[in-house]
């Protein structure tokens, strides 16, 4: 019962926070009210159960994402008034691509089959803590995975400099 | 009618006990909170006692013998001074700016453990308001929004030297953010734990008594990340008075700045109890202490954790009012060419010396 | 959708998040019955050292900042990596090294590429 007024709550105040990121003319109140949205997110972490999860939502996304979000917007100095008429014009587009997007979700929710319940119970994920369970997994079963994660961080790092290499020799 | 036709009693029960719950939570946020802020406004006063002292000068002295009420004293001034918003400042950020800035290091508070649970008369009391198990990450995240106070200030201010005090205190924050969290790897090998108060029992259990002795590189990053995560001098670029006036908050006044003022030394108080959780031995001694001194052990254990917490802060005030302000590039470059290597390579060296040492079984 | 799960160890945050929050604002509030308030033009002027301000004050800044940001965010994302790792070490052991020392030197080369390009100097 509380759960399901929890999830409710969530589901309305996270879309109803999306709307207004994307609504807002100032970007800085846009990254202000994302903050808000990935406060609610990490929350929804917790009610799954996954505090290491809920942990990286607000370290990662709001700590860092985000905060590079910020430097961008006040790096291109984008004022209030400033509105560039090619993204405001494409709305009918935007509305399509929307719906068509809206109607892909709904089909895939039909044929949604929720799979067999692993080994990790919530009362086992609770004993051992969820950072645990996460680390013993991500490190012996997942472990390509992981190696290649440093590959793409190595790749973000390299783009990150060619693309303003240029600009720092000036 | 009945009250029972309404609600069954089971969930009356449910909701009595809930509340209950709730109210023991407030309560304890209260009087941590309530200690928490005094010990700021003292913070605050023994800094220019301090600080006064080393440079022959008597401090604060006329509020109060000894300048005693001096902190209640700017409180009050501070209080009822006029709050100026700039014009042409974004009012609404400019208003939640030092709120945000505030509350972020305000809510470290809650996963701060002062000492182990204990029971007085059935009632089991645990000296921690949030016994979360990613405690460490907690703070971590929390540090994080610490930027945002920062940065959007700067920004709604509509001032030059607010806006450039607020980009480059953002970017040294967050420069030091990725050291701090990597110096802690280390106790993280070491104690098998993010939970707070288990790093401290890790640490007690372990041979040294304290991981400052075997993490002593860990403690030194530590350290200089933490006195530039709060903005203290020698790292006190963004408060660099004789380039950026006052930084972010040049702009704030009244009480406003009091939440600044306020956020900063909680953060100073939060990463010295850091310090002392994750690499003094919180509020244990020693193994080798107390089997020197046996009676020492009657001595609650808080009383050692806050004598420690004192010591942090006393070593911030010191290096306060002993070194010079390093230029900005020079932050920076500490900050990525020198902490981040010997972090990782610290790293590596805990794991492989924790490999070697259960190979042999020691 | 949460099934059976509520985080109650997380309550007593949720409920400090809100006194914190209310102790800012109602500080700010309160005080606005006793302050006063008096403004005028040259007060609410932001502070240019005395002479009236000149040009936009939300001026362009030295892209270096933005490369800063970028790579903290990757770096934050290795150090959350890390973490997990740390806490596991015990179980899992000289395996756990080896993947560790295999992701820490490929991203040393990023980070040994970013000192070379100078992304670290400031002039």
């Amino acid at each position: 019962m509380i759960q399901q007024l929890f999830f409710i709550y969530f589901a309305f105040a996270i879309t109803g926070l999306s709307l207004l990121v994307v609504t807002r003319k100032n970007p800085v109140h846009s990254v202000l009210w994302m903050l808000l949205l990935f406060f609610h997110i990490a929350s929804l972490y917790l009610f799954l159960n996954a505090e290491f999860m809920a942990a990286i939502q607000v370290i990662v996304y709001a700590g860092g994402i985000l905060v590079l979000f910020l430097f961008v917007v006040l790096l291109m100095n984008i004022r209030e008034e400033l509105r560039i008429g090619k993204y405001i014009g494409a709305g009918p587009t935007g509305f399509t691509f929307a719906a068509a997007l809206l109607v892909v979700v709904f089909m895939s929710l039909r044929s949604f089959v929720a799979a067999p319940p692993g080994i990790y119970s919530i009362d086992l994920i609770k004993k051992e803590t969820h950072t645990m369970v996460l680390g013993k997994l991500m490190y012996t079963e997942f472990l390509y995975p992981f190696e290649i994660t440093s590959l793409i961080l190595l790749v973000a790092i390299i783009g990150a400099i060619v693309l303003a290499k240029r600009r720092l020799k000036t | 009618m009945d009250i029972n036709n309404i609600i069954s009693p089971q969930l009356l029960d449910a909701f009595i006990k809930f509340g209950i719950n709730v109210l023991v939570i407030i309560l304890k946020i209260v009087v941590v909170l309530a200690i928490g802020l005094l010990h700021v406004a003292y913070a605050t006063y023994f800094e220019r006692k301090v600080i006064g002292h080393m440079q022959v000068r008597l401090g604060p002295m006329r509020v109060g013998p000894h300048g005693l009420l001096q902190p209640f004293a700017d409180g009050l001034k501070l209080f009822f001074k006029e709050d100026i918003v700039p014009a042409n400042a974004d009012k609404v950020v400019f208003y939640i700016a030092p709120i945000i800035f505030m509350a972020a290091s305000m809510v470290n508070l809650s996963v701060i453990p002062f000492s182990y649970g204990f029971t007085i008369a059935d009632f089991t009391i645990s000296p921690v308001i949030a016994d979360i198990n990613i405690g460490l990450l907690f703070i971590f995240a929390m540090a994080g929004m610490g930027v945002y106070g920062i940065f959007i200030s700067g920004w709604a201010s509509n001032s030059k030297y607010a806006f450039l005090g607020g980009l480059r205190s953002a970017a040294q924050v967050i420069s030091y953010e990725i050291a701090m969290g990597l110096s802690l790897v280390g106790v993280m090998i070491m104690a098998g734990s993010l939970n707070l108060t288990d790093i401290v029992r890790a640490q007690e259990e372990s041979v040294f008594g304290m991981f400052a002795i075997p993490q002593i590189v860990g403690f030194i990053i530590f350290t200089i990340a933490a006195v530039a995560e709060t903005n203290r001098t020698p790292f006190d670029m963004p408060e660099a008075e004789s380039e950026l006036v006052a930084g972010y908050f040049t702009e704030y006044s009244g009480f406003r700045f009091a939440l600044f003022f306020l956020g900063e030394y909680i953060a100073m108080i939060i990463m010295a109890s850091m310090a002392t959780i994750c690499f003094l031995g919180g509020w244990t001694l020693p193994w080798y202490i107390t089997q020197v001194v046996p009676f020492i052990n009657y001595v609650p254990g808080i009383v050692w954790f806050l004598m420690k917490v004192y010591a942090c802060i006393f070593f911030y005030y010191w290096i306060r009012a002993t070194l010079p302000r390093y230029r900005y590039d020079q932050v920076m470059g500490i900050g990525w060419k020198i902490l981040i290597p010997v972090a990782l390579a610290n790293i590596l060296i805990t794991g492989l010396v924790k490999i070697i040492m259960t190979m042999y079984g020691a | 959708m949460p099934g059976t799960y509520i985080p109650s160890e997380y309550l007593p945050v949720l409920i400090f998040i809100i006194i914190a929050t209310a102790f800012g604002f109602g500080a700010l509030i309160i005080g606005t019955v006793f302050r006063l308030k008096k403004p005028y033009y040259e007060k609410l002027l932001p502070y240019e050292s005395g002479i009236d301000p000149k040009g936009e004050p939300r001026t362009r800044f030295a892209v270096r900042f933005y490369i800063i940001a970028m790579l903290f965010v990757v770096f934050d994302v290795e150090a959350i990596f890390i973490y997990p790792w740390a806490i596991v070490f015990d179980k899992i052991g000289i395996f756990a090294f080896i993947e560790m020392v295999l992701f820490i030197v490929i991203l040393l080369v990023g980070y040994i590429y970013a000192w070379k390009k100078e992304a670290f100097q400031w002039d």
